[in-house]
């Protein structure tokens, strides 16, 4: 199994692990942290797959690697956000979770 | 690593393993032949998000006990750890099970660069073979960076984003922001310019621009404008509408938009990239600083 | 197919480039300009919709366009076939519509720029724009930037008054939202890594029935259902779009909720065109019937008029997904009609629903359903405009939502698939029963005083959002062999 599968295979855990994180933690920034964290393992797919397609001289496929960068960017603007909309809510309500109503 | 930052009790000790988790991610990219987003994952990923997450959980400490209250039981946990586990397996497999030879763009993107006039291979996908995305996404920033803003209330619109930090002039903080600022100023433009043709590029250098002012603004030594300054809406926008203007003129001058002619086509790059650095870099740094927090000038 | 830039191409670059050249420019000149942006990009707009519409229906094919001049798979494409043409034309439609209606309700300030009216119109054209690219995009990757780009638009519009209830309700939307998003970019990274591109013509003649392409399609299809609130992970949106002010309700409910949808048709037909055949088309079927059930009676108990109308909407988008199911063999056609019916009818049926509720809301000063006695009598246009929306809604004829049901149902008969058929049939009783609840007491009892009267023009607006939806019910047969252009050869393009 090369390298790039194995970081291939991180990248699934940390899916998972992210996941996990998401659905048990009620506070709001663990789930943002734990999306963070599904978000850097589906990069690292990315990643996997742009270092499997290494040709023509480059060390991987540059076009994945171009939509990594991307992703991040995209990434942190919604991390921006929704800190934004809690610390918002935080202030007006002094609340951290979502509570269901129904 | 990434195993502390969701199990970690406390919020605290939880981003703080994340930027950990993002540092040693940073290393992962370079191992996997990938500078340029390990450089963009260390200071976007790790780095400014980071600091918006640090700063957030400061902001929420106080709350820290009566939420931990909320926690699912102990059957739930273990029911989602296996759904969890299932969906990591199955993504394993699929990833394993990936075709040999890994179908791949690289050919191409090498056989169309000298048309961009770029060495960086990376910076040709990002801002010749698949520019609209680019161009989308500083609009997404934008728009990320509006929505922030809205939260305000009516009263405080139009006012400076963030608390004021005060300048204490023999404090440390200030004497590293006086010394790291400047430097940090010239490893971005160095950052920029060399991203034509090696690792790095507009958004590295942008980030790192935002986080030196950050740093500065934390030390006190300089505040975010307010929101309804007309020069600042200016620096935001120019970015984008450089980009879309020039994408446009693509239109007589070479045929499409977002087409560059094929000698000047560095040069035009060039043109787009620096607007958007600097667009961008305002705009990452308000989007740390948050929606207006303090009334404006009269 | 054609392989190159097909001509007027260009119009698809100008559907992305006048909004968000709106959306800069309010931010650089500020809120006192806002409005004024909006106002001139709105018929432009238009008529670049039209003349989208114009040039698929002069050529019979896809208009093309190759950003930058590179060809997929380096490059990224735009393309508008009749689908994509006729959703752009709503679009433009109710955001024309929906943009007249909201002049009296954020108005440009007289003195310094004020954070509603920057905020509303430069996210109103952001919307617009978001919308565009996600109805012409030809590139995988590019639409999931669409996607985040309608996301960051639409969500601010949901929190607009402050409230920390609508503040919940958007935080909740741009969670679900991620999530979406997240599962949608591994299916894509997941494709590219198998297939070696992400141009949705090029993938459909690389994909092959394997265990990638099923896993990236169910990811990128579990992540649009989540955006498009399909049971069960609707819980966001009654609070968000019943939260929403009213033109903000009318956008998300008629435009927004459509994009994923909207995207899964992409998916399903396009970009892996044998897809419907598989029983996973029965699983979609199913969630559907599902959220036409539980749509509806839900929406029978609510005590406010918005959350009632959102809880319908919930149920409507559930009719949207009965068109999987029954898209192969000789109904298909019928199928697709229909489907696509039902998004445009209810599109404009919605929105003349969320503003008549705005206009009564505002009107009253509550929206309660139980103090709404006597207030058609008040205000007769606005609860003209609601009741035949609700008429769509409910599938009786004349109206889009009827044709719409009607091609439904005869497809799912012809396909010996009755259930659904039954499903559509009890929704369009429950509908019913929910507009009972409201338009009975209305139209009976006294007439209560009025806060203050509605704007004519305001009320004309959403009156005449709600006929439009009644006159898709005349649609003529080429109407149906219009929505057929570009369609990969599987089905006949007849009714």
């Amino acid at each position: 199994m090369s390298s790039a599968t194995l970081y291939g295979l991180c990248g699934a855990v940390l899916v998972g692990l992210g996941l996990f994180g998401l659905i048990v933690h009620p506070q709001l920034l663990r789930k943002i942290l734990a999306f963070n964290l599904i978000g850097s393992g589906v990069f690292l797919v990315f990643g996997v797959v742009a270092r499997r397609g290494a040709a023509a001289g480059f060390g991987g496929d540059p076009v994945p690697q171009a939509l990594v960068i991307t992703g991040l960017v995209v990434a942190f603007a919604a991390t921006a956000l929704v800190v934004a909309l809690l610390l918002r809510l935080f202030e007006q309500t002094g609340q951290v979770t979502l509570r269901s109503d129904g | 690593m990434a195993v502390w930052t969701i199990t970690s009790r406390g919020t605290l000790p939880a981003v703080v393993g994340f930027v950990a988790y993002g540092l040693l991610l940073a290393l992962v990219w370079v191992r996997l032949a990938a500078p340029d987003v390990a450089l963009t994952e260390a200071a976007i990923g790790s780095g400014i998000t980071g600091g918006l997450l640090l700063g957030a959980s400061a902001r929420l400490r106080a709350t820290e006990a009566p939420a931990t209250g909320e926690t699912p039981g102990m059957t739930l946990r273990v029911a989602t750890a296996a759904l969890c586990a299932l969906v990591a397996a199955g993504l394993a497999a699929i990833v394993v099970l990936l075709p040999e030879p890994a179908p791949t763009l690289a050919p191409q993107v090498a056989a169309n660069m000298a048309a961009t006039g770029l060495g960086n291979p990376v910076t040709a996908v990002l801002m010749a073979y698949r520019a609209i995305d680019t161009l989308l996404e500083t609009v997404v920033l934008l728009l990320a960076l509006l929505g922030t803003w809205s939260l305000a209330p009516d009263r405080i619109w139009g006012g400076f984003p963030g608390v004021r930090h005060d300048a204490d002039p023999h404090g440390l903080l200030t004497f590293i922001a006086q010394f790291l600022a400047p430097v940090g100023i010239l490893v971005g433009i160095h950052i920029f310019w060399v991203g034509s043709v090696a690792p790095g590029g507009e958004f590295q250098a942008a980030t790192i621009l935002a986080a030196m002012w950050i740093l500065a603004a934390m030390a006190g030594l300089v505040d975010a404008p307010p929101v309804s300054r007309r020069r600042l809406r200016i620096l935001l926008v120019a970015g984008p509408a450089v980009f879309f203007a020039i994408g446009l003129a693509g239109l007589a001058m070479a045929g499409a938009f977002l087409a560059y002619p094929a000698p000047y086509a560095k040069l035009i790059i060039l043109m787009i990239e620096i607007p958007v650095t600097l667009s961008i870099a305002a705009t990452l740094a308000l989007l740390v600083a948050g929606p207006p927090q303090r009334a404006p000038p009269r | 197919m054609p392989n190159s830039a097909t001509a007027g191409g260009f119009l698809l670059v100008l559907a992305i480039v006048l909004p968000v050249a709106g959306v800069l420019l309010s931010v650089a000149l500020g809120g006192r300009q806002a409005e004024r942006i909006a106002l001139i990009m709105m018929p432009a707009g238009l008529a670049v919709a039209v003349a989208i519409a114009a040039g698929v229906w002069r050529s019979h094919s896809v208009l093309q366009y190759f950003v930058g001049g590179w060809d997929p798979p380096l490059g990224i494409a735009f393309r508008a076939d009749g689908l994509s043409s006729v959703m752009i034309v709503t679009a433009a439609l109710l955001i024309c519509g929906i943009g007249l209606f909201a002049r009296t309700q954020f108005p440009t300030p007289r003195g310094a720029e004020t954070r509603t009216s920057l905020v509303f119109w430069t996210l109103l054209l952001a919307v617009w724009g978001a919308l565009n690219a996600v109805f012409i995009g030809g590139d995988l990757f590019n639409l999931y930037v669409a996607l985040e780009l309608l996301a960051f638009a639409a969500v601010p519009l949901v929190c607009l008054d402050g409230r920390a209830e609508t503040l919940a309700a958007a935080l909740r939307y741009l969670l679900f939202a991620l999530l979406g998003s997240i599962l949608y970019l591994l299916g894509t990274v997941l494709l590219y890594g198998a297939y070696g591109t992400l141009d949705i013509v090029l993938l459909s003649s690389r994909i092959r029935a394997e265990p990638v392409a099923w896993a990236s399609v169910s990811l990128m299809t579990a992540g649009l259902l989540a955006k498009a609130a399909l049971y069960p992970l609707h819980l966001w949106l009654p609070p968000a779009h019943a939260g929403a002010p009213a033109p903000a309700s009318a956008i998300l409910s008629g435009l927004v909720i459509k994009a994923p949808f909207f995207l899964v048709v992409r998916l399903w037909f396009d970009v892996m065109p044998r897809l419907p055949e598989h029983v996973a088309a029965q699983v979609l079927g199913a969630l559907g019937a599902a959220a036409i059930i539980f749509g509806s009676v839900v929406a029978l108990r609510q005590a406010r008029l918005k959350l009632l109308i959102a809880y319908s909407t919930v149920a409507q988008i559930g009719y949207l997904f009965l068109m999987f199911p029954l898209a192969t063999g000789p109904w298909a056609a019928d199928a697709f009609s229909g489907g696509i019916m039902q998004a445009l009818s209810h599109a404009f049926a919605k929105a003349a629903m969320f503003l008549s509720a705005g206009l009564i809301a505002e009107s009253l000063g509550h929206d309660r359903i139980a103090g709404l006695s006597g207030a058609a009598r008040a205000l007769p246009v606005t609860f003209l405009a609601l009741g035949l929306g609700g008429l769509s809604l409910m599938g009786l004829p004349p109206s889009g939502g009827f044709a719409a049901k009607w091609l439904l149902m005869k497809a799912s008969i012809e396909a010996g698939q009755w259930v659904w058929a039954v499903v559509m049939a009890a929704g369009g009783l429950l509908a019913g029963g929910y507009l009972y609840r409201v338009l009975a007491p209305a139209l009976s009892g006294e007439s209560p005083q009025l806060k203050k009267a509605p704007a004519r023009s305001r009320e004309s607006v959403a009156l005449a959002l709600a006929l439009v939806a009644l006159l898709l019910a005349f649609a003529p047969p080429s109407f149906f062999t219009f929505l057929q252009i570009g369609r990969p050869a599987a089905g006949v393009a007849l009714q």
